[in-house]
Protein backbone atom coordinates (compact mmCIF):
# COMPACT_ATOMS: atom_id res chain seq x y z
CA UNK A 1 0.00 0.00 0.00
CA UNK A 2 1.49 3.65 -1.24
CA UNK A 3 1.28 5.90 1.75
CA UNK A 4 -0.12 9.45 0.65
CA UNK A 5 2.40 11.79 -0.92
CA UNK A 6 2.57 14.54 1.97
CA UNK A 7 3.64 11.69 4.26
CA UNK A 8 6.92 11.08 2.15
CA UNK A 9 10.59 12.94 3.27
CA UNK A 10 11.42 15.66 1.30
CA UNK A 11 14.53 15.77 -0.44
CA UNK A 12 16.51 17.46 2.11
CA UNK A 13 15.62 15.19 4.55
CA UNK A 14 16.70 12.25 1.86
CA UNK A 15 20.13 14.15 1.71
CA UNK A 16 20.70 14.58 5.55
CA UNK A 17 19.89 10.60 5.39
CA UNK A 18 22.88 10.07 2.71
CA UNK A 19 24.96 12.52 4.49
CA UNK A 20 24.73 11.00 8.42
CA UNK A 21 22.97 7.75 7.58
CA UNK A 22 20.25 8.92 10.60
CA UNK A 23 17.09 10.58 10.40
CA UNK A 24 15.52 11.02 14.02
CA UNK A 25 11.75 11.94 14.70
CA UNK A 26 11.34 13.15 18.47
CA UNK A 27 7.41 11.97 19.41
CA UNK A 28 6.45 10.58 16.29
CA UNK A 29 4.04 7.90 18.28
CA UNK A 30 1.16 9.12 20.61
CA UNK A 31 1.37 7.46 23.98
CA UNK A 32 -1.43 5.49 23.57
CA UNK A 33 0.72 3.17 21.01
CA UNK A 34 3.88 3.44 23.33
CA UNK A 35 1.61 2.00 26.48
CA UNK A 36 0.36 -0.67 24.42
CA UNK A 37 3.94 -1.43 22.80
CA UNK A 38 5.03 -1.16 26.84
CA UNK A 39 2.41 -3.34 27.92
CA UNK A 40 3.05 -6.14 25.15
CA UNK A 41 6.82 -6.12 25.90
CA UNK A 42 6.35 -7.16 29.21
CA UNK A 43 3.85 -9.27 28.61
CA UNK A 44 3.75 -11.86 25.86
CA UNK A 45 6.34 -10.08 23.98
CA UNK A 46 6.60 -9.11 20.00
CA UNK A 47 6.02 -12.14 18.06
CA UNK A 48 8.82 -11.85 15.16
CA UNK A 49 8.29 -13.49 11.56
CA UNK A 50 10.75 -15.48 9.23
CA UNK A 51 13.62 -13.33 8.01
CA UNK A 52 12.34 -12.04 4.24
CA UNK A 53 8.47 -11.95 4.50
CA UNK A 54 7.05 -8.86 3.20
CA UNK A 55 6.40 -6.17 6.23
CA UNK A 56 3.04 -6.14 4.64
CA UNK A 57 2.30 -9.66 6.33
CA UNK A 58 3.80 -8.46 9.68
CA UNK A 59 2.14 -7.50 12.42
CA UNK A 60 -1.65 -8.07 11.61
CA UNK A 61 -4.36 -5.74 13.91
CA UNK A 62 -4.14 -6.03 16.72
CA UNK A 63 0.01 -5.63 16.86
CA UNK A 64 0.51 -2.49 18.91
CA UNK A 65 3.84 -2.99 16.49
CA UNK A 66 1.96 -3.12 13.44
CA UNK A 67 -0.13 -0.11 14.67
CA UNK A 68 2.93 2.04 15.19
CA UNK A 69 4.75 1.02 11.54
CA UNK A 70 1.41 1.71 9.66
CA UNK A 71 1.34 5.11 11.19
CA UNK A 72 1.37 7.68 8.06
CA UNK A 73 4.57 9.55 9.62
CA UNK A 74 6.61 6.17 9.75
CA UNK A 75 5.18 4.72 6.73
CA UNK A 76 6.58 7.27 4.77
CA UNK A 77 9.54 7.26 6.20
CA UNK A 78 9.95 3.82 5.28
CA UNK A 79 8.83 4.31 1.79
CA UNK A 80 10.92 7.23 1.23
CA UNK A 81 13.75 4.88 1.96
CA UNK A 82 13.45 1.52 1.28
CA UNK A 83 10.07 1.21 -1.01
CA UNK A 84 6.36 0.43 -0.88
CA UNK A 85 7.01 -2.93 -0.16
CA UNK A 86 10.01 -3.70 1.90
CA UNK A 87 10.87 -7.30 3.59
CA UNK A 88 11.22 -8.00 7.34
CA UNK A 89 14.69 -8.71 7.99
CA UNK A 90 14.85 -9.72 11.63
CA UNK A 91 13.18 -7.19 15.28
CA UNK A 92 14.94 -7.42 18.49
CA UNK A 93 13.73 -6.04 21.76
CA UNK A 94 16.77 -4.48 23.37
CA UNK A 95 16.21 -4.12 27.19
CA UNK A 96 19.08 -2.77 29.13
CA UNK A 97 18.43 -4.08 32.83
CA UNK A 98 18.31 -1.02 35.70
CA UNK A 99 21.55 -0.12 37.36
CA UNK A 100 23.63 -2.03 33.94
CA UNK A 101 27.04 0.10 33.76
CA UNK A 102 28.33 -2.05 31.28
CA UNK A 103 28.06 -0.64 27.88
CA UNK A 104 27.52 -2.62 24.66
CA UNK A 105 30.99 -1.92 22.23
CA UNK A 106 30.92 0.08 19.18
CA UNK A 107 29.76 -1.85 16.54
CA UNK A 108 28.03 -2.04 13.10
CA UNK A 109 25.33 -4.53 12.66
CA UNK A 110 25.35 -7.89 10.60
CA UNK A 111 28.09 -8.28 8.70
CA UNK A 112 30.48 -6.33 6.35
CA UNK A 113 28.36 -4.45 3.72
CA UNK A 114 29.30 -2.43 0.82
CA UNK A 115 26.49 -2.25 -1.00
CA UNK A 116 25.05 0.97 -2.22
CA UNK A 117 21.64 -0.12 -2.00
CA UNK A 118 20.77 -0.07 1.92
CA UNK A 119 18.56 -1.37 4.61
CA UNK A 120 17.28 0.76 7.38
CA UNK A 121 16.91 -0.09 10.63
CA UNK A 122 14.19 1.52 12.60
CA UNK A 123 15.27 2.08 16.34
CA UNK A 124 12.07 3.12 18.46
CA UNK A 125 11.83 4.17 21.73
CA UNK A 126 8.12 3.74 23.26
CA UNK A 127 9.29 5.76 27.12
CA UNK A 128 11.47 8.77 27.91
CA UNK A 129 14.67 7.89 27.52
CA UNK A 130 17.07 10.40 29.75
CA UNK A 131 20.79 10.52 29.68
CA UNK A 132 21.21 8.87 32.78
CA UNK A 133 19.41 5.81 31.38
CA UNK A 134 21.55 5.73 28.28
CA UNK A 135 19.53 5.33 25.27
CA UNK A 136 21.19 4.08 22.40
CA UNK A 137 24.31 5.48 21.16
CA UNK A 138 24.46 6.27 17.24
CA UNK A 139 27.83 7.88 15.58
CA UNK A 140 25.97 9.98 12.24
CA UNK A 141 28.50 9.88 9.33
CA UNK A 142 29.99 6.48 10.31
CA UNK A 143 27.65 4.34 7.77
CA UNK A 144 30.07 4.31 4.35
CA UNK A 145 33.00 2.79 7.11
CA UNK A 146 34.17 -0.29 5.99
CA UNK A 147 34.59 -2.22 8.72
CA UNK A 148 32.98 -5.49 10.41
CA UNK A 149 30.70 -5.76 13.50
CA UNK A 150 32.61 -5.52 16.51
CA UNK A 151 36.07 -4.43 15.12
CA UNK A 152 35.64 -1.06 16.05
CA UNK A 153 34.45 -1.54 19.43
CA UNK A 154 37.98 0.08 20.97
CA UNK A 155 36.35 2.98 19.76
CA UNK A 156 34.85 4.84 22.94
CA UNK A 157 34.09 8.20 22.51
CA UNK A 158 33.81 10.67 19.67
CA UNK A 159 33.43 14.55 18.98
CA UNK A 160 29.58 14.62 17.68
CA UNK A 161 28.52 11.28 19.10
CA UNK A 162 24.86 10.95 19.41
CA UNK A 163 23.54 9.44 22.33
CA UNK A 164 19.50 8.97 22.28
CA UNK A 165 18.29 10.91 24.80
CA UNK A 166 14.62 11.64 23.81
CA UNK A 167 10.74 11.63 25.04
CA UNK A 168 8.67 8.87 24.99
CA UNK A 169 7.36 8.03 21.41
CA UNK A 170 10.47 9.15 19.28
CA UNK A 171 12.56 6.79 16.88
CA UNK A 172 15.43 7.30 14.66
CA UNK A 173 15.69 5.69 10.94
CA UNK A 174 19.48 4.60 10.35
CA UNK A 175 21.56 2.69 7.46
CA UNK A 176 22.63 -0.42 7.79
CA UNK A 177 26.35 0.74 8.22
CA UNK A 178 26.07 3.53 10.96
CA UNK A 179 27.86 2.57 14.64
CA UNK A 180 26.10 2.31 17.13
CA UNK A 181 26.04 0.99 20.85
CA UNK A 182 24.01 0.11 24.06
CA UNK A 183 25.41 2.94 26.36
CA UNK A 184 24.57 2.06 30.59
CA UNK A 185 21.80 2.28 32.10
CA UNK A 186 22.81 4.57 35.75
CA UNK A 187 19.06 4.37 36.44
CA UNK A 188 16.79 1.79 38.51
CA UNK A 189 14.07 1.66 35.88
CA UNK A 190 14.95 -1.50 32.84
CA UNK A 191 15.20 0.45 29.27
CA UNK A 192 13.31 -0.87 25.88
CA UNK A 193 13.78 0.06 22.44
CA UNK A 194 12.53 -2.05 19.61
CA UNK A 195 14.20 -2.01 16.48
CA UNK A 196 13.57 -3.69 13.27
CA UNK A 197 15.41 -4.40 10.25
CA UNK A 198 13.87 -3.75 6.64
CA UNK A 199 15.19 -4.55 3.30
CA UNK A 200 14.28 -3.07 0.28
CA UNK A 201 12.63 -4.92 -2.90
CA UNK A 202 12.81 -1.77 -5.21
CA UNK A 203 15.61 0.22 -7.25
CA UNK A 204 16.21 2.75 -4.38
CA UNK A 205 15.32 5.51 -7.26
CA UNK A 206 13.76 8.65 -6.00
CA UNK A 207 11.47 7.14 -3.19
CA UNK A 208 10.78 9.88 -1.53
CA UNK A 209 8.95 13.55 -2.52
CA UNK A 210 10.96 15.02 -5.27
CA UNK A 211 8.81 17.45 -5.52
CA UNK A 212 11.57 19.96 -4.38
CA UNK A 213 14.44 18.66 -5.77
CA UNK A 214 16.74 20.86 -7.77
CA UNK A 215 17.61 19.32 -10.91
CA UNK A 216 20.29 22.38 -11.76
CA UNK A 217 23.65 21.04 -12.30
CA UNK A 218 25.24 24.26 -12.99
CA UNK A 219 29.11 24.60 -11.59
CA UNK A 220 29.26 26.18 -8.29
CA UNK A 221 31.57 28.53 -7.59
CA UNK A 222 34.44 26.47 -5.06
CA UNK A 223 35.42 29.22 -3.01
CA UNK A 224 34.69 32.64 -2.22
CA UNK A 225 30.75 31.94 -3.48
CA UNK A 226 28.78 34.61 -1.80
CA UNK A 227 26.55 33.28 0.74
CA UNK A 228 25.93 30.01 0.25
CA UNK A 229 22.81 28.69 1.01
CA UNK A 230 23.06 27.38 4.86
CA UNK A 231 20.40 24.08 3.71
CA UNK A 232 20.48 23.66 0.37
CA UNK A 233 21.48 19.71 -0.65
CA UNK A 234 24.94 20.46 -1.38
CA UNK A 235 25.44 21.87 1.82
CA UNK A 236 23.88 19.22 3.60
CA UNK A 237 26.44 16.66 1.82
CA UNK A 238 29.33 18.50 2.15
CA UNK A 239 29.02 19.19 6.38
CA UNK A 240 31.47 17.12 7.61
CA UNK A 241 31.11 15.63 10.97
CA UNK A 242 32.98 16.53 14.06
CA UNK A 243 34.34 13.22 14.75
CA UNK A 244 35.43 13.37 10.74
CA UNK A 245 39.51 13.21 9.79
CA UNK A 246 40.17 16.15 7.88
CA UNK A 247 41.46 14.03 4.78
CA UNK A 248 38.84 10.85 5.17
CA UNK A 249 36.37 13.50 5.57
CA UNK A 250 36.97 14.89 1.95
CA UNK A 251 36.36 11.63 1.11
CA UNK A 252 33.37 10.96 3.21
CA UNK A 253 31.82 13.66 1.27
CA UNK A 254 32.92 12.04 -2.10
CA UNK A 255 31.23 8.74 -0.56
CA UNK A 256 27.72 10.81 -0.18
CA UNK A 257 28.18 12.06 -3.97
CA UNK A 258 28.10 8.71 -5.37
CA UNK A 259 24.86 7.99 -3.05
CA UNK A 260 22.96 10.58 -3.71
CA UNK A 261 24.09 10.33 -8.18
CA UNK A 262 22.91 6.67 -7.64
CA UNK A 263 19.03 7.75 -5.89
CA UNK A 264 18.78 10.24 -8.08
CA UNK A 265 20.26 9.31 -10.72
CA UNK A 266 21.88 12.30 -11.89
CA UNK A 267 25.34 10.93 -12.65
CA UNK A 268 27.36 14.73 -12.73
CA UNK A 269 25.88 15.59 -9.74
CA UNK A 270 28.94 16.90 -7.40
CA UNK A 271 29.65 18.82 -4.33
CA UNK A 272 32.64 21.71 -4.36
CA UNK A 273 34.08 20.05 -7.50
CA UNK A 274 35.09 16.93 -5.62
CA UNK A 275 34.52 14.13 -8.04
CA UNK A 276 34.41 16.10 -11.23
CA UNK A 277 37.96 16.70 -10.60
CA UNK A 278 39.46 13.14 -10.75
CA UNK A 279 36.95 12.03 -13.01
CA UNK A 280 38.33 14.46 -15.64
CA UNK A 281 40.39 12.62 -17.98
CA UNK A 282 41.05 14.36 -21.06
CA UNK A 283 41.94 11.57 -24.06
CA UNK A 284 42.01 14.16 -26.96
CA UNK A 285 45.16 15.93 -27.86
CA UNK A 286 45.04 19.65 -28.78
CA UNK A 287 44.86 20.29 -32.47
CA UNK A 288 47.80 22.55 -32.59
CA UNK A 289 49.38 19.55 -31.00
CA UNK A 290 48.43 17.39 -34.03
CA UNK A 291 49.64 20.00 -36.20
CA UNK A 292 52.74 19.69 -35.14
CA UNK A 293 52.84 16.14 -35.35
CA UNK A 294 51.67 15.90 -38.53
CA UNK B 1 54.86 -7.03 42.91
CA UNK B 2 55.43 -3.83 41.34
CA UNK B 3 53.15 -1.27 42.85
CA UNK B 4 52.64 0.97 39.17
CA UNK B 5 49.80 0.11 37.29
CA UNK B 6 49.95 1.52 33.34
CA UNK B 7 46.92 4.08 32.62
CA UNK B 8 46.43 3.81 28.59
CA UNK B 9 44.82 6.51 26.47
CA UNK B 10 44.01 6.47 22.74
CA UNK B 11 43.66 9.44 21.02
CA UNK B 12 42.33 9.70 17.59
CA UNK B 13 43.62 12.94 15.79
CA UNK B 14 42.37 14.96 13.20
CA UNK B 15 45.42 14.53 11.15
CA UNK B 16 48.98 12.51 11.55
CA UNK B 17 50.72 15.21 13.41
CA UNK B 18 50.55 15.08 16.74
CA UNK B 19 49.55 18.58 17.74
CA UNK B 20 46.32 17.66 15.77
CA UNK B 21 42.79 17.91 17.30
CA UNK B 22 41.41 15.42 18.99
CA UNK B 23 38.46 13.35 17.29
CA UNK B 24 38.08 10.61 19.42
CA UNK B 25 39.30 9.28 22.21
CA UNK B 26 39.34 5.66 24.80
CA UNK B 27 40.77 5.58 28.28
CA UNK B 28 41.95 2.06 29.94
CA UNK B 29 43.27 2.62 34.09
CA UNK B 30 45.09 -0.32 35.08
CA UNK B 31 44.97 0.56 38.62
CA UNK B 32 41.51 0.09 38.63
CA UNK B 33 40.26 3.65 40.24
CA UNK B 34 38.10 4.73 36.95
CA UNK B 35 36.17 2.55 34.61
CA UNK B 36 35.80 3.74 30.88
CA UNK B 37 33.74 2.50 29.15
CA UNK B 38 31.46 3.02 25.28
CA UNK B 39 29.82 6.92 25.30
CA UNK B 40 30.39 7.85 28.90
CA UNK B 41 32.08 11.45 27.72
CA UNK B 42 31.14 13.73 25.54
CA UNK B 43 34.35 16.17 25.93
CA UNK B 44 37.90 14.90 24.97
CA UNK B 45 40.14 14.39 27.79
CA UNK B 46 43.03 16.80 26.04
CA UNK B 47 42.43 19.43 22.88
CA UNK B 48 45.40 17.93 21.07
CA UNK B 49 47.64 15.36 21.37
CA UNK B 50 50.43 17.40 22.28
CA UNK B 51 48.36 18.70 25.15
CA UNK B 52 48.38 15.09 26.36
CA UNK B 53 51.98 15.01 26.07
CA UNK B 54 52.45 17.99 28.14
CA UNK B 55 50.33 16.87 31.02
CA UNK B 56 52.77 13.77 31.55
CA UNK B 57 51.59 10.88 28.97
CA UNK B 58 54.13 9.53 26.99
CA UNK B 59 53.72 8.25 23.54
CA UNK B 60 54.54 4.46 23.01
CA UNK B 61 52.73 3.87 19.32
CA UNK B 62 52.51 6.13 16.48
CA UNK B 63 50.36 5.35 13.52
CA UNK B 64 52.24 4.32 10.42
CA UNK B 65 51.55 6.34 6.96
CA UNK B 66 50.30 3.20 4.38
CA UNK B 67 49.20 4.33 1.25
CA UNK B 68 45.92 2.48 -0.05
CA UNK B 69 45.42 -0.73 -1.25
CA UNK B 70 44.66 -0.32 -5.37
CA UNK B 71 41.24 0.34 -5.60
CA UNK B 72 40.59 1.47 -2.02
CA UNK B 73 41.69 5.02 -2.79
CA UNK B 74 38.64 6.01 -2.06
CA UNK B 75 37.06 4.43 0.77
CA UNK B 76 36.89 4.97 4.58
CA UNK B 77 37.49 2.70 7.01
CA UNK B 78 38.88 2.74 10.91
CA UNK B 79 40.42 5.93 11.91
CA UNK B 80 44.06 6.52 10.91
CA UNK B 81 45.34 8.84 12.58
CA UNK B 82 45.51 6.60 16.37
CA UNK B 83 48.10 7.21 18.99
CA UNK B 84 48.67 5.47 21.80
CA UNK B 85 49.85 6.88 25.41
CA UNK B 86 50.42 5.25 28.77
CA UNK B 87 51.18 7.03 32.15
CA UNK B 88 52.43 4.68 35.12
CA UNK B 89 50.50 5.67 38.35
CA UNK B 90 51.38 4.52 41.89
CA UNK B 91 48.42 2.01 43.31
CA UNK B 92 47.75 1.78 46.80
Amino acid sequence: MMVDKQYLLDSRQMAEFVARGVLRFDEIVPDEINREVIAAIDGDGIASQPAGTPLSQCYPEPSPIGRMLRLPQIHGIIQSLVGPDPLFDHQAVHTRSANDVAAQGLHGDAIIDTRMHFDIQIMYFPHDVPLEMGGTLLLPGSHFRRVNEMDVARYQNFVGQMPIECKAGSMVAVHHGIWHAGRQNQTDQVRYMFKIRLNPTVRQFRLWNTHDLDGSTEPEVIYGAADPDAESIATILGRPEPWHEAADGRLEIVNRIKLWRFLTGDESYDVHYWLTRVENMPENRIASTLQKAG
Amino acid sequence: MPRQRQKVMILYLAYSALDAGVKGWTLYDGTGRDHHTTGDTTEPPYATGMDALLDGWRVIQFPQLNPPYPGTEYTTSFQKNEFIFEKLEEID
